[in-house]
């Protein structure tokens, strides 16, 4: 069993789903990175998704794009962020998930990449515009010989068959992003996705991850019961940005990571009755 | 050469090419249009209300012009033009746009989506959607309205909304990536109306196959004009190469033709200073298609360079790069100051304003006619023409003259 399967079975038996940060590696720069990493494990992250820059990101909002481009001009590399992550692999006792566009990893040959992550200690990747049928030729068997799991995007446009492909090809756990759009922060979850994850939970055994447009505890609370896990991404990036004059700038992230952390515990979902006030409200589906 | 077996395969690729590399939200969509598609390329009423647009509305056909004083000021083979630039909106984007346009409102999506870098593509989009009768959204680098402000104006006549990319390098790219993150928003009400034969399958073929007229009429107009002959060269520029496949795809069959394709060589051979993808680029992913890009060692996009906003492009449509593997077609490239220097020749010897992106096409047959008898013959792609232009091939001239100016004190 992966690292990626044994964190979500240990959140299914504690009877929850797990947190998910997304940061953008290199922004502002990598010894930031390293250790906005170590604080986000100690605030509860069950599993970090780690942004790979691209200059090109078609799938990302504005907050990405941003963190992205300046990630670039303070010289990220795919390879020396896998020199990061290797550098404080040992003090994350959480999987870490590389979220990458397909040309930077391509750029450096699908096998020699897949050693490379495996070796600094990655668990999974995820390419965002690399579907399972293009994958299937090198970089699927790839990742398998390194032992890496193979994480695979289901959408509300995903019909049946899709479904079931990303259920054969995918490995770890199957992103859902929940609205058709780009990555970032809005005011209310789609209201047809409590059905559309049911529908796919039905056909799919692997664990479910819910991300786009996911900001505060309170949306985090309402996906949680539908899912094994909550992506939180954009919010915790402007907020890196926004106080980065901040000398406990590290310390603000992690205290927002830790109101997310908890609204994915059952105590949280207790609390539920001002879930369910809120959605007479009308928020926050 | 055998038997020209025209692309792509069943998973979009073009020999090692092409492909499909969209995000997830995408996918369901794109198989929805390479379907619908595929219907509508046999659906005859499809065919026939195509024709009948592209006849009685767009102008087709475009006649082909024999350059006969240009040909003799180049002392050479004979020159040919087939003109596009004569078409409705001013360039072959038409051709394209008008199709995708039918197959939108076909398919139920009304509304339409599409960047544009030199606005010509964004025009064709806007006109035909006036026509249809659907909502039209144009994403365009802030650097290309500026450079190409009439075309923005034209565009808001025909009632389309314009919306500034002011992300990245703010041109044709950039245009793009916007253009995508509305779509993967949209798309079910939507259809992205992509301008060159790039992006994820089934557009590099769709595109291609809307602009072949081109090549099919050029070709019976040809042996018309010269008693049943061929032409020994076809020369078209390529940003991402919907007019060159639109008229080279008609000879892919006729080992005897020979097909060019020239790209922006800019102001130099330097990272940023030029859009020559075939010199200077490798085999990478942009925009959902796995072909020939400029980019760096890490595989981040490079900025490109060109006078002409619609060649300003750092990926180039995988079916070229598979012609170029197949020895089928080659590819070279022109400055900016040998595609202005062209620009001028050809409107002081045929009364003719070509766009900046096909004086790139005419500055290779500049190159190439003097070194052809008197009875071969050269077909050119004059694929649009150049009112949009006069304001930057002004600047460009101003600078020029300012340059020489300088050299001369120092």
């Amino acid at each position: 069993m992966s690292a990626i399967s044994e964190t979500f079975a240990r959140c299914r038996a504690e009877g929850r789903a797990a947190f998910v940060p997304f940061i953008v590696a290199g922004d502002p720069d990598l010894a930031t990175t390293e250790e906005l990493l170590i604080a986000l494990a100690e605030a509860g992250a069950d599993l970090i998704e780690i942004g790979v820059p691209f200059s090109d990101p078609i799938a990302d909002g504005p907050v990405i794009q941003a963190a992205g481009q300046r990630a670039l001009a303070a010289g990220a590399t795919l390879e020396r962020i896998l020199a990061s992550i290797a550098r404080v692999r040992g003090r994350l006792g959480v999987p870490l998930v590389l979220f990458s566009y397909a040309n930077p990893i391509l750029v450096h040959g699908a096998a020699r990449f897949a050693e490379k992550a495996a070796a600094s200690g990655v668990d999974g990747v995820l390419i965002v515009d690399l579907p399972p049928e293009e994958a299937a030729a090198e970089v699927s068997p790839a990742l398998a010989a390194h032992g890496l799991d193979r994480i695979l995007l289901l959408a509300p446009t995903s019909g049946p068959e899709r479904i079931d492909l990303v259920a054969r090809a995918g490995s770890g756990f199957v992103y859902y992003v929940s609205r058709t759009g780009v990555t970032g922060e809005r005011e209310a979850l789609a209201a047809e996705l409590p059905r559309q994850l049911r529908a796919v939970r039905r056909r799919l055994r692997l664990p479910v991850v819910v991300g786009f447009g996911i900001s505060t505890p309170a949306q985090v609370a309402a996906v949680a019961p539908l899912a094994d896990g909550v992506v939180v991404g954009s919010a915790l990036v402007r907020l890196l940005h926004d106080c980065r004059d901040e000398p406990e700038r590290l310390a603000l992230v992690a205290a927002r990571a830790r109101q997310l952390a908890a609204a994915v515990r059952p105590a949280a979902a207790e609390a539920g009755g001002s879930r369910r006030r809120m959605r007479r409200r009308g928020g926050p589906f | 050469m055998g038997r020209w077996k025209s692309g792509p395969d069943a998973r979009g690729r073009f020999g090692p090419y092409g492909g499909r590399y969209a995000p997830e939200t995408l996918m369901a969509p794109l198989v929805e249009l390479a379907a619908a598609y595929d219907r509508a390329r046999r659906d005859r009423r499809f065919g026939a209300r195509l024709d009948e647009l592209l006849a009685t509305w767009a102008g087709r056909p475009t006649p082909l012009t024999h350059a006969a004083r240009l040909s003799a000021e180049l002392g050479g083979a004979q020159i040919y033009l087939k003109r596009e630039d004569l078409l409705h909106t001013g360039a072959h984007k038409l051709n394209n746009a008008l199709g995708q346009a039918l197959l939108a409102a076909e398919m139920g999506k009304r509304r339409l989506i599409a960047e544009t870098g030199a606005g010509q593509h964004g025009v064709a989009t806007a006109a035909a959607a006036a026509r249809l009768g659907l909502d039209c959204v144009i994403y365009m680098g802030e650097e290309d309205m500026r450079r190409q402000s009439l075309n923005v104006d034209r565009m808001r006549l025909f009632g389309a909304e314009v919306a500034p990319v002011g992300a990245g390098s703010r041109t044709l790219k950039d245009a793009i990536n916007e253009a995508m993150r509305d779509w993967v928003t949209n798309v079910r009400t939507t259809h992205y109306v992509l301008g060159s034969v790039l992006g994820p399958d089934p557009f590099p073929r769709m595109v291609r196959d809307f602009q072949r007229v081109i090549g099919d009429e050029a070709r019976r107009q040809l042996k018309r004009a010269t008693g049943d002959e061929l032409p020994d060269l076809v020369v078209a520029c390529v940003g991402g190469g919907s007019n060159a496949l639109g008229i080279f795809t008609a000879f892919l069959g006729d080992p005897e033709v020979r097909l060019v394709g020239v790209e922006a060589g800019g102001r130099g051979e330097a990272p940023g200073d030029h859009a020559a993808r075939f010199g200077f680029g490798r085999l990478g992913v942009l925009h959902g298609t796995h072909t020939l890009l400029l980019q760096d060692d890490a595989g981040q996009v490079l900025p490109t360079h060109s006078v002409s906003a619609g060649l300003d492009y750092p990926a180039v449509g995988p079916e070229h790069v598979e012609l170029a593997r197949l020895g089928r077609a080659e590819y070279t490239r022109a400055s900016d100051a040998e595609a202005v220097a062209a620009l001028r020749l050809l409107c002081r010897t045929e009364g003719i304003l070509p766009a900046l992106e096909t004086a790139h096409a005419l500055a290779e047959v500049v190159k190439r006619a003097p070194r052809l008898g008197r009875r071969r013959r050269i077909l050119v792609n004059l694929s649009g023409r150049g009112d949009k232009d006069l304001d930057s091939v002004g600047a460009f001239l101003d600078e020029e003259a300012a340059t020489a100016a300088r050299g001369g004190e120092s």
